[in-house]
């Protein structure tokens, strides 16, 4: 995945409870709309975000997640972050695949999530936790 | 008041050259006025890291909190502050960590009999400044998680109303968490009841992001609303919404969706109103 040039110091958010769910999602629309996202991409990464936060908490037993502006050169865009230390995806595949979900969901989360944004990547495994990082580039 | 370039020194020497015993003895001090309620290790740590700060600061030039040397024991401080009031600390409980190094300041003193009361008064009257710091931030974190609070509590409120003869509306406005769309989802249902509304319009015109969970609510509403006998419309998605469903891969179904609660309102005066033109006949004969 293209890196890009980080515009300032990430911004973390401690993902903890239901709260911190809303203020990853708060911080991400700040950031969003200060990096002059259109309308569509804000709500997009924002959702994404709180799809993937909403992961960190419930399967991941809580993380963090950092968001940053980065910069490729021709365009912006935000970078977020999720990582946890919980137990892992086993089977990624699987995980990816729209409608299977181990939590009671809409088996859509992290799918959908990837659909939602630009550059999707993620680290995991078997008690390994999992990194999660997407970027979304303006338009 | 500030401490003079000689002070300065002194106090600086003082912290580096007995580092492992300032630290051991401020986690003690620290540790005994907190009763527990924070382990050890996790005060030990943010004794060092305030150790190391002041350290920094002292060979900075000045630990004034207001000097550029100190942004290091500012930051600390500041973290410090905001921790202890997530945690529930009180603001005493939270400035007595600070305090603490008084004591072990005197402890120290006390050997160094010659320039030792005067350094020690100095001394005080900074780590004083450094408690009233810890408490101003302290202060303004609470404010904070008030004002959050507030906010939350504003998102609460969650009216359903009765927009017309048999058509009950409810507005859902902010974060459609699963407590809150248990309220809502209750509400609806015992209004439907009340109104004995055969329509009811979920209107997410004022929910920022639809995401899974909170379409995994909705659909549930409209599903126990449909068990009691109600047809359920959602109305206010708006483009970028519509567009994230979508992406998202997210299916309504059979359920109605409008753009706007007018909209929804006009199908459902559509389909009510074939249903009473019907009836009419039969009323006049």
């Amino acid at each position: 995945m293209t890196a890009g040039i980080d515009l300032g110091h990430p911004q973390a958010q401690a993902i903890q409870s239901d709260e911190d769910v809303v203020r990853v999602r708060q911080l991400v629309r700040t950031v969003a709309v200060a990096a002059r996202l259109s309308l569509v991409d804000q709500t997009k990464l924002v959702t994404a975000a709180s799809e993937l936060a909403r992961n960190t908490l419930v399967y991941g037993g809580g993380g963090v997640a950092e968001v940053t502006t980065v910069d490729n050169g021709r365009r912006r865009g935000i970078r977020i972050v999720f990582a946890d230390d919980g137990p892992g995806i086993v089977d990624l595949d699987l995980a990816l695949t729209d409608g299977y979900t181990t939590g009671g969901g809409l088996g859509l989360g992290l799918s959908g999530a990837r659909r939602l944004v630009d550059e999707f990547d993620i680290v995991t495994g078997s008690g390994q936790g999992t990194r999660i990082t997407v970027i979304k580039w303006s338009r | 008041m500030a401490l003079s370039a000689e002070e300065n020194g002194r106090l600086t020497g003082l912290l580096s050259e007995h580092a492992e015993r300032v630290v051991q003895r401020w986690t003690e001090v620290a540790t005994a006025s907190l009763r527990g309620r924070l382990s050890q290790a996790e005060l030990r740590r943010q004794v060092q890291d305030l150790h190391r700060s002041m350290v920094e600061a002292g060979r900075g030039g000045s630990f004034d909190l207001e000097s550029e040397s100190a942004g290091e024991l500012r930051a600390v401080l500041a973290e410090l502050s905001r921790g202890r009031a997530r945690q529930g600390f009180t603001a005493t409980e939270t400035a007595v960590s600070v305090y603490g190094l008084k004591d072990v300041l005197l402890e120290l003193l006390e050997s160094d009999a010659d320039t030792a009361l005067r350094d020690y008064v100095a001394f005080s009257s900074l780590v004083d400044q450094m408690g009233l710091f810890t408490f101003e931030s302290f202060v303004r974190t609470r404010e904070g998680l008030i004002a959050d609070q507030a906010e939350q509590l504003l998102e609460l409120s969650t009216p359903v109303v009765k927009i017309w003869e048999g058509v009950v509306a409810v507005p859902l406005v902010g974060t459609l968490d699963s407590a809150r769309a248990q309220v809502v989802m209750e509400r609806l249902l015992q209004t439907l009841v009340d109104t004995s509304s055969p329509y009811a319009i979920i209107d997410i015109t004022g929910v920022p992001a639809v995401d899974t969970q909170v379409a995994q609510h909705i659909l549930k509403t409209v599903v126990a609303a449909r068990l009691m006998g109600a047809d359920c419309i959602i109305s206010g998605i708006r483009p970028q919404i519509a567009q994230t469903i979508v992406a998202l891969g997210i299916e309504f179904g059979d359920i109605a969706t409008k753009a706007s609660l007018a909209d929804a309102l006009r199908h459902v005066l559509r389909l009510t109103g074939a249903e009473t033109a019907r009836r009419q006949p039969r009323r006049e004969s």
